[in-house]
């Protein structure tokens, strides 16, 4: 919290990590992944099953994603997490920095099983998920936002909106709400224009913005009416539904996707179980009863198939659902998240 | 008589030992590494050692030589450990964007091509033709540099080595710096002026009263302050306990912005802060003789008199210190901003963790903590000189 303590904490954390490294051989396998009813979902359908058939406990922990986190974890020495699961940035930017194992794909069945983003050197694919316009049904009722430009337009609906703090996300919105195709968003963000044009029209609205940062924060902004309209993920938004009886609506235009991924961290002492698991969450019958819990996409293309129809209604994957949607484009931000984030953060504190 | 004095000297030594060894642990290693890591830059030289030297001689002027391009491809066909290309990466693209697709694209290639096999680079990507990628790797090659420490007071050296402001669009650590500091002293001066008459009261109270009133400063201390900070956020929400309440007397039609401003962050940093003020004002005045105050009534001061010269002097020194420590904690909070702050109230450590945990760009974030750390220091001698003399006054 304090620099102090941040300092002292990596510090700490590499001590410790270095002193265990001589016992850790007999850690159980640890897997990492973002926490909340997701979590609790992956849990009963991966977990603890896997620990059942390992015969060992499989330990879980949750994280907020970072890739200095995976860097201070590595270079310690030996890891004490082994399965992690990433967001695409990480796992590109870890796949350079040499932080994750190579995926052993001929325990998964070769790459040709998954979609092509979920099929990475270095990671395989988890979920599909989506952020997108949400908005809560009960509150806005006559007249909804159906776009972009709707988010922006604040005579029409008056009130503050939720952005996830940070220029992913922030900047390809911004395009969208004024006049880029979906399909061409990256092609213009990759030209100096194309991000001072993005950045102009998020001054439009930057009085009228609160931004969030974990993702159960939207949720509540729209709960309190604190916001008329805010970014969330499509899956937090389906499970509060179900679970509160909360009547949030989600626009699936101009949504942007990604793929998250399992990745090992280089040097795991459970190397072995870690690729096991992973296979273990790609086989088409466990990974297949994800959506029950949680509306993420599914990367194996076996588990998709094997979704009930009124439940693959609901997931970024499904062909309605992807009409004008658009691909996160992961080269895109590995080379351009760090000079972007400090243009964001200043443009911010002016 | 000598022995005894160096065995009583080296007992005392021994009994401090777990501490001096936990401060050099926790402490003093940590910092010191953060320090080193913020001055020097000696990953690329590390992996592109060749490249290093051709490039040590080139002028920087002209279109990229045959001769760079040779060198280059040379080292990048060494075997090198991948965490250590990869920071070498990871520290070209911060000096220009690009460069992790450009050098992941151009080392696979330079593999797959046959040992001793000349490589086209521009062919394998057409920035190589851009003199801006050599010229930023030749600035990269360097052991020693300063462009962390420039980096974060907003400044960076240009293409002939001086030293310039950076494009305003870019940065803004500054400004960042001095909000830090300006909420920090805010924070102060409002736990100061509810810390110092709390803290008489309390001391001047008895029995349940002044149980209840210390309870009411430790429990809140006792609290995570991940909690404390989450009920304020209940409580200045737009629909939160304050405006339902000051909407239901009438006071008010519209709710009050409360919270995601400053307003918010100074609210709850306060109450957060507030027990560190109490206690140490409290602790300050309990040890003033409780016969003071009659003594110079009886010497014919009034109440107010006996107050501003007698009390208030012996409460200075606790107030000092209670100031000091907010401020000090104040200027590293991270959590109360990023919860009930809106975008222009974010501090310092914010910047510092996104370097930290979000781009592992340990260089950066042990910069801008060097910066904070040698302002601080230097406010705290200037406090020093300056709360010294009042005391003085006082005794």
């Amino acid at each position: 919290m304090t620099l102090k303590r941040t300092i002292s904490t990596i510090g700490a954390a590499g001590l410790a990590l270095s002193l265990a490294a001589g016992a850790a051989s007999a850690r159980d396998l640890t897997v990492v992944s973002w926490g909340g009813n997701y979590q609790d979902a992956q849990k009963k359908i991966y977990f603890e099953p896997f620990a059942q058939k390992l015969g060992k406990p499989v330990l879980d922990e949750s994280w907020d994603g970072g890739i200095g986190v995976i860097a201070a974890k590595v270079k310690a020495g030996e890891p004490n997490w082994d399965v992690v699961q990433v967001e695409t940035e990480e796992l590109e930017l870890g796949c350079t920095d040499g932080f994750y194992e190579k995926i052993d794909w001929d325990k998964l069945g070769g790459k040709d099983k998954f979609l092509a983003a979920g099929a990475h050197d270095c990671g395989v694919g988890a979920i599909v998920w989506s952020t997108m316009l949400s908005y809560d049904g009960d509150k806005l009722k006559d007249s909804v936002p159906t776009s972009w430009v709707d988010f922006w337009d604040t005579g029409k609906f008056p009130g503050k909106r939720g952005l996830r703090r940070g220029p992913k996300y922030s900047l390809e919105f911004a395009l969208m709400a004024d006049g880029v195709k979906p399909a061409d968003v990256y092609t213009v963000l990759r030209t100096p224009e194309g991000i001072d044009r993005a950045f102009k029209k998020l001054d439009e609205i930057k009085k009228d913005v609160v931004w969030w940062e974990a993702g159960a924060q939207p949720l509540q902004l729209l709960a309190s009416g604190e916001v008329v309209m805010t970014t969330a993920y499509n899956g937090r938004i389906s499970g509060i539904n179900k679970t509160e009886g909360k009547h949030f609506k989600v626009v699936w235009p101009g949504s942007i996707y990604a793929i998250d991924s399992w990745v090992v961290l280089r040097n795991s002492p459970n190397k072995n179980d870690a690729m096991d698991f992973i296979a273990f969450a790609s086989a088409p019958e466990n990974q297949s009863k994800l959506p029950e819990y949680i509306a993420y996409g599914l990367p194996q293309k076996e588990a998709a198939a094997a979704v009930p129809a009124n439940l693959a209604a609901d997931l970024p994957t499904a062909e309605a659902n992807l009409v004008d949607a658009v691909a996160l484009d992961g080269a895109f931000w590995v080379d351009n998240v760090e000079e972007l984030t400090s243009r964001f953060n200043a443009w911010l504190a002016q | 008589m000598m022995s005894s004095a160096m065995r009583a000297r080296l007992r005392a030594l021994g009994l401090i030992m777990p501490l001096m060894a936990f401060l050099l642990v926790f402490f003093v290693w940590p910092l010191a590494t953060m320090m080193v890591a913020s001055v020097t830059d000696g990953t690329v030289r590390g992996v592109l050692p060749q490249t290093a030297t051709v490039l040590a001689k080139w002028d920087g002027e002209g279109p990229p030589t045959p001769e760079m391009a040779a060198s280059l491809v040379t080292d990048l066909r060494m075997p090198v450990d991948s965490l250590a290309f990869g920071d070498a990466v990871r520290r070209l693209n911060s000096e220009l964007s690009g460069f992790r697709s450009l050098m992941s694209r151009t080392a696979s290639a330079a593999k797959g091509a046959g040992e001793g096999q000349a490589l086209d680079l521009v062919a394998i990507d057409p920035r190589w033709g851009d003199a801006k990628y050599w010229l930023a790797m030749k600035r990269a090659m360097p052991l020693y540099t300063d462009r962390y420490l420039l980096a974060a007071v907003d400044l960076e050296r240009d293409a002939s080595g001086n030293v310039a402001g950076l494009d305003a669009n870019t940065s803004a650590n500054r400004q960042i710096m001095l909000r830090t500091f300006l909420i920090a002293a805010s924070v102060t001066l409002l736990c100061a002026a509810i810390g110092l008459p709390y803290a008489l009261i309390a001391a001047a109270s008895k029995g349940w009263v002044r149980a209840i009133l210390l309870i009411a400063v430790l429990l809140p201390l006792w609290t995570s302050l991940l909690v404390r900070t989450a009920a304020w956020f209940i409580l200045l929400q737009n629909e939160g306990l304050i405006n339902d309440a000051l909407k239901t007397i009438g006071l008010i039609s519209e709710p009050l912005p409360l919270i995601f401003n400053r307003t918010g962050v100074i609210i709850a940093m306060t109450h957060v802060l507030l027990p560190f003020m109490v206690l140490p004002i409290y602790s300050g005045l309990l040890t003033i003789p409780a016969n003071l105050m009659p003594a110079a009534a009886s010497l014919g001061a009034s109440r107010i008199k006996a107050f501003r010269h007698v009390l208030l002097p012996l409460a200075f020194p606790g107030l000092m210190s209670g100031s000091l420590l907010v401020f000090m904690v104040a200027l590293g909070y991270y959590i109360t901003p990023a919860l009930v702050g809106g975008a222009n109230d974010q501090m310092i450590s914010s910047v510092i963790a996104f370097f930290a945990t979000g781009t592992a760009n340990w260089g950066m974030a042990g910069a801008l903590g060097l910066i904070l750390l040698v302002v601080t220091t230097v406010l705290y001698l200037v406090y020093g000189r300056l709360s010294r003399s009042p005391t003085m006054v006082a005794t």
